[in-house]
């Protein structure tokens, strides 16, 4: 028979496809109501996903900072931490790599690149690190503490790109300074989607490994067991708690930096689309499980790419997305109840 | 994945191109085949099409340009000012087989130059007066020049005012708002040379409790004529109604908000770009930039409210008038910014179609109590 | 009568005005999620709750007429919400927090798809209170016009204190919110007593909403919130769960966000932006001073899942 690890795997993939299922029949029945065929939404959320390689690609582009920003709540998640701060962490990470690709000026392109990403992701890191210090240090609840920290980011970049790092020449819109352009990265070969994708797949796989396969992993995860126990182990809580919320804040510091090495090019508003609150769904229907953030980041990022067709071909709401994802997220959520309800039998 | 970059020296190199090409006959393009085919037309618009300001502004041109022969309209809201357009746009040509589109949002205009070059045989459309030598043939950008309705309602409101203060709000901090809040202030001080104008910037294209507070605050500071260049300025005229004080509209006519206090209002007229559908289904020439004022009829006022007595009136149309054949300039000698600088000697005169001094604009006219925090 | 410059104290009469019109929606949130977590539930939904609120409000008032009537349909389309989240969450192994963050996608999502329609017409407005009838200068008037809905809240805020305080029904909630096992031993139905705690939440968190698109700014569109829903469940916090707090922190919060626009209109412009996280690192260093990894939080009932 297979082994208990094994049926998890199966139950926890079971009930979320149930879910899911549910969700969008539920979802059909509230576009019924609203006049609409729910079986040509359907396809036409088919076709705007996956339907053409165009479709394709949208969908990838979308969910490649997804996988990242669902890290972020993902890995300190396991450690018992419920952070939802990945909006912050990237916005930082973004001004942070602005600020690191233009000091670093001169510099050779591929240095250039790396440092730019690694500034984001230190800088990502550092964000939710402070709010993880919040909680060791003063108790202050990580997700209230979080969720602040997200709209005191985008202040500081609206505030930043208004002025101090603002490059007057363009007058477009309020914009920073550009990074230099040879630190600029491209797409996949084959694929018209930036590389960013095989960063967020990658740090996927490797977080993976690293929450699943190392002792570090298996500490982070008796802490998020129980805090006493871990105590009792005679775990270093407070260094894993700290590690957890740097490992995720860096993810998310990533995904900014990503945005604008391979993307933007320089900070503006356009580094404030929601991709932090979108992460936060994901890693919650992925169970926190780092490689299946990868299909449903994929899966969530086709429900967005699908939302202008939808609109274009219905006529409806911008929102008609929103919902549906909002539908998907309360039955995951709500499915968490039937975990363990299957034993696997005894042979 | 280079962005063209909109430098201050590339700007001013090309001014002598851009006065050229505005001014005299437009620069000329043509498609490769003539015929008048079925041609479908995606919008897409920043916001919801029905905002009482920008995008409705669109969208009721939308609705026209749809009515012409063979024309079927697609639309597509709430798309940011990110490379999300790019995929928007690009999804309207090959899931829609749009062959026109208007990127209607000002922050479009990157996003279009970087995909044009790769779909020759679609035609971009953009509000927005940026094209210039160099750029994508089957791009346009178009707009009409808001500072001369605003001029207009500025002349109304500097007679309508009774203790000589107006509020301005403003959106972002871009030329373009400048250039509105030089014009109500130039036009204000043409009929009441005291008339000083309080300048608020919310920094977000839409935030009604910002823009709500801030015209409770100008109101309470003594204003009494409020115009709001938001997206959508109907909180703003309908708490300066609440409040019992004047406004102008922006964008379409938003007379019906404040049936007592509606002086006039700066509009577009957007309907321009059925021309260019119509140019791009015959392969007949098109121009690529295309702006102007009352003279090529690309704005217009707003009805007047009933506020507004006859004198009044005829000031304010008499001075419509002189735009239209071009005797009035907005931009003359001598004029000093409200820091004191000289802009312009004696004697100077910008022409109202010179678009490079407009893209330019980084200062605000004296009786301006604000900044621009531009360099 | 000429309005003579106020200069500075224009500032000030601006800002207490704008206190008491922003703080409203403040106020009625807090006050629903006082509720709700004294029973133990921590409700993040309470953003989309508030959209839903004030689409709904609006739909209703302007379809019928009747601002009050908006205001009760607000109120129930928020108990809906609240509904919805007590039943997910009753359910075993549920996470309050993420429901809540569900919610709000949720309720955001629905209130503006079924919004649409509405974002045109002009509803009607709730009555105010001119209580600055004596002055002369018309921006003192209007800062002093309160309105109809702030003055329910003042109302309900030492209502819902007392009622805490002194009656069964205030001791059954605190007891469920304090220790499950005490209440269970007493024979109450947790689920039962979180329930209509969550919905009485999500009514007054609706109402709150209702205010936005009834009153100020007056209409419905898209941008209507900015975040007040999330914040409000910080504020209960920095108010020590205590309905009478709630009020004054209230004020607190709307007279910040408020001194952004007041500055503004005497010509103080640079850093508007930072003006707008004023609220948030406000709250941020109360929560920080007052919080102590030792003691629980002061007032915080035990069973609340952000203290466990």
């Amino acid at each position: 028979m297979l082994s208990a690890g094994a049926w998890r795997t199966i139950e926890a993939a079971a009930i979320s496809i149930g879910a899911i299922v549910v969700a969008l029949v539920v979802y059909g029945a509230f576009i019924a109501l609203n006049g609409i065929d729910p079986v040509a939404v359907y396809r036409v959320l088919y076709l705007g996903a996956f339907g053409t390689l165009f479709s394709l690609e949208a969908t990838l582009t979308l969910a490649a900072p997804l996988m990242l920003t669902a890290l972020c709540t993902a890995i300190p998640a396991r450690a018992g931490l419920l952070v939802i701060g990945a909006e912050g962490a990237l916005v930082v990470g973004g001004l942070a790599a602005v600020l690191a690709g233009v000091s670093a000026g001169g510099a050779p392109p591929y240095l250039g690149t790396v440092l730019v990403l690694l500034a984001g992701a230190l800088a990502g890191g550092a964000w939710i690190a402070f709010a993880g210090a919040l909680r060791l240090w003063r108790g202050v609840n990580e997700t209230i503490s979080t969720l602040l920290l997200n709209y005191i980011a985008i202040a500081m970049l609206n505030h930043l790109i208004s002025g101090p790092i603002r490059d007057f020449g363009e007058t477009l819109k309020a914009t920073s300074w550009s990074i230099p352009a040879p630190f600029r990265i491209g797409t996949l070969p084959y694929l018209n989607v930036h590389w960013g994708l095989a960063f967020g797949i990658v740090s996927c796989v490797v977080l993976w490994f690293v929450m699943r396969r190392t002792t570090f992993g298996f500490a982070v995860a008796v802490l998020g067991g129980n805090v006493r126990a871990a105590q009792l182990a005679g775990l270093a809580t407070a260094r894993l708690s700290m590690a957890a919320c740097i490992i995720g804040g860096a993810a998310a510091g990533l995904a900014g930096a990503i945005e604008i090495v391979a993307v933007h090019g320089a900070a503006s508003e356009s580094l404030v689309v929601g991709f932090g609150y979108g992460g936060i769904l994901i890693a919650f229907l992925a169970r926190q499980n780092p490689l299946a953030i990868i299909p449903v980041a994929i899966l969530v990022g086709g429900i967005s790419a699908s939302g202008g067709l939808l609109q274009r071909r219905f006529d409806m709401p911008g929102a008609a997305t929103a919902v549906l994802q909002g539908c998907i997220f309360i039955t995951v959520l709500a499915g968490n109840t039937f975990y363990g309800r299957w034993r696997p039998s005894r042979a | 994945m280079d962005r063209t970059h909109l430098t201050r020296r590339s700007m001013l190199t090309s001014t002598g191109n851009i006065v050229a090409v505005s001014a005299l006959a437009p620069l000329f393009a043509r498609r490769a085949d003539a015929a008048v085919t079925p041609i479908t037309v995606g919008f897409i618009y920043a916001a919801t099409r029905q905002d009482f300001g920008w995008n409705q502004a669109h969208a009721v041109a939308a609705r026209k340009i749809a009515q012409l022969e063979g024309v079927k309209l697609v639309e597509q809201e709430k798309v940011p000012e990110t490379a999300e357009v790019e995929k928007v746009m690009e999804g309207m040509i090959k899931l829609d087989n749009c062959k026109v589109l208007f990127p209607t949002s000002f922050g479009f205009w990157p996003f279009i130059q970087k995909i044009a070059s790769q779909y020759p045989d679609v035609l971009f459309v953009h509000a927005g007066g940026l094209w210039k030598e160099g750029d994508a043939k089957n791009t346009i950008g178009y707009r009409g020049y808001m500072e001369e309705p605003h001029y207009l309602c500025g002349i109304a409101a500097g007679r309508m005012t009774k203790t000589g203060k107006l509020g301005f709000i403003g959106s972002k901090p871009l030329y373009f708002i400048f250039n509105n809040c030089n014009g109500f202030i130039l036009g204000a001080r043409s009929v009441r040379p005291d008339a000083t104008c309080q300048v608020a910037i919310t920094g977000d294209w839409d935030n009604p409790v910002k823009e709500a507070e801030t015209v409770n605050g100008l109101v309470d500071q003594g204003a009494d004529v409020i115009v709001a260049n938001v997206d959508s300025p109907k909180v703003a005229i309908e708490t300066a109604e609440r409040r019992g004080v004047y406004s102008c509209g922006y964008h379409t006519d938003l007379s019906a908000l404040a049936p007592n206090g509606f002086l006039t209002g700066a509009e577009w007229n957007w309907a321009k770009g059925g021309d260019f559908v119509k140019a791009w289904q015959t392969g007949a020439l098109y121009p690529n930039l295309y702006r102007g004022g009352f003279k090529r009829d690309m704005v217009a006022i707003s009805p007047f409210g009933k506020a507004v007595p006859e004198p009044v009136r005829a000031e304010v149309d008499k001075a419509r008038q002189a735009f239209t054949d071009d005797s009035l300039q907005l931009y003359k000698g001598p004029l000093k910014d409200n820091e004191g600088n000289v802009v312009l000697k004696e004697g100077e005169v910008i022409g109202n179609e010179d678009n490079a001094f407009k893209l330019n604009v980084k200062f605000l006219v004296e009786g301006a109590i604000g900044r621009t925090g531009l360099k | 009568m000429n309005e003579l410059e106020l200069g500075w104290w224009g500032v000030l009469i601006a800002v207490i005005g704008g206190a008491i019109r922003i703080s409203t929606p403040y106020l009625f949130v807090s006050l629903g999620e006082t509720l709700t977590e004294k029973s133990g539930r921590v409700n993040l939904g309470l953003e989309g709750t508030l959209v839903m609120g004030a689409m709904s409000g609006f739909a209703v008032g302007y379809l019928s007429g009747s601002p009050w009537l908006g205001v009760i349909a607000a109120g129930l389309a928020g108990s809906g919400l609240g509904l919805l989240h007590a039943a997910v969450c009753n359910l075993p192994r549920v996470n309050d927090i993420a429901v809540g963050i569900a919610l709000f996608l949720f309720g955001t999502g629905l209130a503006m798809f079924l919004g649409k329609p509405f974002i045109a017409p002009r509803g009607p407005r709730l009555p105010s209170l001119e209580l600055g009838g004596w002055s002369a200068y018309p921006s003192v008037r209007a800062a002093l016009e309160i309105n109809a809905l702030f003055i329910v809240g003042l109302i309900l805020a030492p209502v819902l204190y007392w009622g805490l305080r002194h009656t069964r029904w205030g001791l059954v909630l605190r007891t469920v919110g304090d220790s499950a096992d005490a209440a269970r031993a007493l024979g109450y139905s947790i689920e039962r007593v979180r329930t209509l705690a969550t919905m009485a939440g999500g009514f007054l968190a609706g109402v709150g909403g209702s205010f936005l698109s009834l009153y100020y700014p007056g209409n419905w569109n898209e941008g209507l919130s900015s975040g007040q829903g999330l914040m409000a469940v910080a504020l209960v916090i920095f108010a020590r769960w205590n309905p009478l707090s709630c009020f004054w922190v209230s004020l607190l919060f709307g007279a910040a966000a408020a001194l952004g626009p007041a500055l503004q209109s005497v010509g103080i412009a640079q850093g508007y932006y930072l003006f707008n996280a004023a609220p948030y690192v406000l709250t941020l260093i109360i929560l920080t001073w007052s919080s102590s990894t030792r003691h629980r939080l002061i007032g915080a009932p035990s069973e609340l899942t952000i203290n466990k």
